[in-house]
């Protein structure tokens, strides 16, 4: 189990992560997503040791980061962000220096090498220098030094990016099938991504956790809700807010009127659908309406509204 | 732990030889020490090695900081140097490690030379031969030191050509400390010329192994390592 316990890092006088607590649980997929510069490279750098916090600590298994970091890199896989490779080796003897690196034994290297050349799909390629691989082949080989020691947990730092559409279907793919077995963090700006492949999800903006949960529960939190667009015309406000009264969880966030045409937008949760209230009420009261348009929020929206700017303030 | 050294050292030496740097800075290397070494040789009719001894320091000063310019500067520069901190090596066996690979490269150069030193022994008499041992041991000590500020140098940018061009003036005026004597003070001079390198080497290449110079040259190889690793720690906490 990994546990982050009020981390915070800051770079000179800017604040990268600020006191962010969270969990992931053996087994468990948890993609961490945010802007870029929201602090989740950062915070994946203290987990595996490259940084030190500036406060706060990292629990890997209950050993610390800090005092038990060679400890804890002997569990981790670690793909960095941009995927940084010796481009002046051979694939084969990249990999065969992370395997000692990793303490696999020389009886056991041939058999796991051929395993990860397997699973990774470098068939082909090992006896290339790296420098003459496309990218999605030099991202294969990151993930095959990521994995070639079995590691319990794997971090994966936006391993997709860059890649062409094919080649990122392929990657997530492999991702979420070595994920079956071990601790994976992914981090991406890209929300897809995470949708397709983790369990649970944690958005960082600006060094703070604006929402932490699966996929679902964020979509009952945030995506609860429609908004309805109204254009009335012989309307007035005061008597649109007796519609509302007919349900509690009627919210009306945007209004406005010009030449007698009333422009409203209305908020409520999911599980409502006052529009029949709302044309019963427009025909007693002789309202012309000139548009009533459904906008159901997406995933999509309720990332774009976590993590633009004073989009906190909407968050819980 | 001392596997981990020898798994770094391995990988290190392994890039050092597959890449032209080292061949095309060995090739300048042994050219001008084999050009001062032939020029004079038969003309002063001297059965020593001290045209070598003379030289080979001086070209020590641009040869070593070209072999080490890139050894933390490039991981910094691409990135690899988050790969490698994150595996599980301590960062003194990396720095320590790839000193220590630097350093074989160098020690290669100077076995080079023994062409020279073989061919005194062949067409030569009187020779001394343990001044001449003494001084192969001086040349390996002033390389084992360039080479540690050299890593210095290397752990303090991401850029080759800055790391070149810091190592080589701390190099330089490490060098030129004893040479300038006569500009300063009488009180100052006997401390700077402890200070210069060449003024240690001059002594054990002299023949005379004086533990004096030894503490000296162990010291700056100390100092200047220690200085990497915690460079190299200091991104931690940057």
């Amino acid at each position: 189990m990994i546990e982050i316990r009020n981390l915070v890092k800051n770079y000179g006088d800017v604040k990268a992560v600020h006191d962010i607590s969270f969990e992931v649980q053996n087994g468990e997929i948890l993609g961490f997503l945010g802007p870029n510069g929201a602090g989740k490279t950062t915070t994946l750098k203290v987990i595996t040791g490259y940084l030190s916090p500036t406060s706060g600590n990292v629990f890997v298994d209950d050993m610390n980061v800090i005092e038990d970091s060679m400890e804890i890199r002997k569990m981790i896989g670690y793909l960095p962000e941009m995927n940084p490779l010796y481009h002046d080796m051979e694939v084969y003897d990249f990999l065969e220096f992370v395997a000692h690196a990793r303490e696999i034994d020389k009886s056991r290297f041939r058999s796991r090498l051929n395993e990860v050349i397997e699973l990774c799909g470098l068939k082909g390629i090992v006896h290339k220098n790296i420098n003459e691989l496309s990218k999605g082949y030099c991202q294969r080989v990151g993930l095959a030094q990521a994995i070639i020691h079995d590691p319990k947990i794997l971090i994966l730092d936006e391993p997709t990016s860059g890649l062409d559409p094919n080649q990122i279907v392929e990657i997530r793919g492999l991702i979420k099938n070595l994920g079956k077995a071990k601790t994976v963090i992914i981090s991406s700006h890209i929300l897809q991504e995470i949708q397709v492949t983790a369990d649970r999800m944690i958005i960082i903006n600006k060094g703070e956790i604006v929402a932490n949960g699966t996929i679902d529960e964020l979509m009952v939190d945030f995506k609860g809700k429609t908004r309805l667009k109204l254009e009335l015309k012989n309307a007035d406000a005061e008597s649109l807010k007796k519609v509302q009264s007919f349900n509690d969880g009627i919210l009306l966030s945007e209004f406005s009127e010009k030449d007698g045409i009333m422009t409203a937008v209305l908020e409520y949760p999911n599980s409502l659908d006052p529009r029949q209230d709302i044309f019963m009420h427009a025909v007693k009261h002789k309202w012309v309406i000139l548009e009533m348009s459904r906008h159901k929020t997406s995933l999509e929206d309720v990332f774009r509204n976590l993590t633009i700017e004073g989009g906190t303030t909407n968050a819980k | 732990m001392r596997n981990n050294f020898k798994i770094i050292y391995r990988k290190e030496v392994q890039s050092f030889f597959n890449s032209p740097v080292a061949y095309i800075t060995l090739v300048v290397f042994l050219l001008i020490n084999a050009w001062f070494f032939t020029s004079t040789f038969f003309l002063i009719n001297e059965s020593d090695l001290r045209m070598l001894f003379t030289v080979a320091p001086i070209v020590f000063i641009f040869f070593i900081p070209a072999i080490t310019m890139g050894m933390i500067a490039k991981e910094k520069n691409s990135g690899t140097l988050e790969f490698i901190t994150t595996l599980p090596f301590s960062d003194a066996e990396i720095v320590i490690a790839k000193f220590l690979a630097a350093l074989t490269l160098v020690a290669t150069a100077l076995l080079f030379t023994t062409v020279h030193f073989i061919t005194l022994l062949i067409v030569g008499n009187n020779i001394d031969v343990g001044a001449l041992i003494s001084g192969y041991l001086g040349l390996l000590l002033v390389g084992a030191a360039y080479t540690a500020i050299g890593t210095f140098g290397s752990s303090v940018t991401d850029n080759q050509i800055t790391a070149f061009i810091i190592s080589f003036l701390i190099i330089f005026i490490l060098f030129i400390l004893d040479k300038i004597l006569m500009f300063v003070p009488g009180f100052l001079s006997s401390l700077l010329q402890y200070l210069s390198i060449d003024y240690h080497l001059s002594n054990i290449s002299r023949g005379v192994i004086d533990s004096r110079n030894l503490v000296y040259l162990g010291s700056i190889i100390l100092f200047f390592l220690l200085m990497s690793i915690r460079v190299v720690e200091m991104r931690k906490w940057r």
